[in-house]
């Protein structure tokens, strides 16, 4: 059995689907992604599926089982480079896929963890700042 | 005027790999269109897990067919596995007797042009399909 490489970048890990997964190999890469997140501490994980030329059910199930459980890792997951004709088939299989964040390349995939990793930690400092409670139009 | 099939015996994940890639290859030689392509391998490969999963194993084969007017792709799934015992349920989206998300057998309906499926409580299954090109 083939497996899939996890790669660390920073703050992420990358994963790059380059071959046809059997259902085996798919399975070992939701155990491989869960133990990294967790020896790495990572907060974002994107999984790159631009050279999947199919996503059947089984996939996408697991594509999903790996978002849920990165989320209760504290990590976020998205999925990016789908291609149009694997969008149009997933659908009409009857799978959209819900709580799957996706963008539409790496790079893309990359910005929107970034952003909201950034929009999370501000947050946390505006939440611990009294005067943010206040108002902003007060002064005459 | 059909052609001769391949078969590929389905008893591993493995197989249903080779199903994909079979049917891959023959997908583009009868010049589906991309979209189709992707549709028709994603059936077979839910047909096949099928087949596996469900089936206990069987056989997957692959035929190039044309009708007069235009030429398709016809793939037979058969398995002497314990059958399906109510085919209305089968068919509803989301009901599954196993660890599955239920929508290989009614996802599968909707990816083909044709579907035909005929099973009996202890006596396998064999589902057949046909994509035609536009």
């Amino acid at each position: 059995m083939e497996r899939v490489p996890v790669l660390k970048i920073g703050d992420m890990l990358l994963v790059s689907i380059q071959i046809d997964m059997e259902d085996q190999t798919a399975l070992q890469l939701q155990e491989d992604l869960a133990d990294r997140i967790v020896a790495t501490g990572c907060h974002g994980v994107i999984i790159d599926i631009s050279a999947l030329d199919i996503v059947d059910s089984f996939v996408g199930r697991t594509l999903a089982g790996i978002a849920s459980i990165s989320r209760v890792l504290d990590a976020e997951t998205v999925v990016v480079g789908m291609r149009p004709a694997v969008a149009i088939t997933l659908v009409e299989l009857g799978l959209s896929l819900p709580g799957i964040r996706t963008a539409l390349n790496v790079e893309l995939g990359m910005e929107l963890l970034a952003r909201e990793r950034g929009a999370d930690e501000w947050q946390l400092e505006v939440d611990g700042d009294d005067d943010t409670e206040t108002p902003a139009v007060t002064t005459p | 005027m059909n052609g001769q099939g391949e078969r590929i015996e389905v008893n591993s994940d493995q197989d249903v790999v080779r199903v994909r890639q079979l049917v891959r290859t023959v997908a583009v030689a009868v010049k589906l269109s991309l979209v189709d392509q992707t549709k028709l391998v994603t059936a077979a490969s839910e047909l096949a897990r099928n087949t596996l999963v469900y089936g206990g194993g069987g056989t997957v084969e692959v035929t190039k067919v044309d009708n007069g007017r235009k030429p398709g792709i016809r793939i037979v799934f058969a398995d002497q596995g314990p059958g399906i015992a109510d085919l209305d349920m089968a068919f509803t989206d989301g009901y599954t007797t196993g660890n599955g998300l239920g929508l290989g057998l009614s996802g599968a309906r909707r990816l083909v042009d044709e579907f035909d499926i005929v099973t009996a409580p202890g006596e396998g299954t064999s589902i057949t399909v046909t994509k035609w090109c536009r």
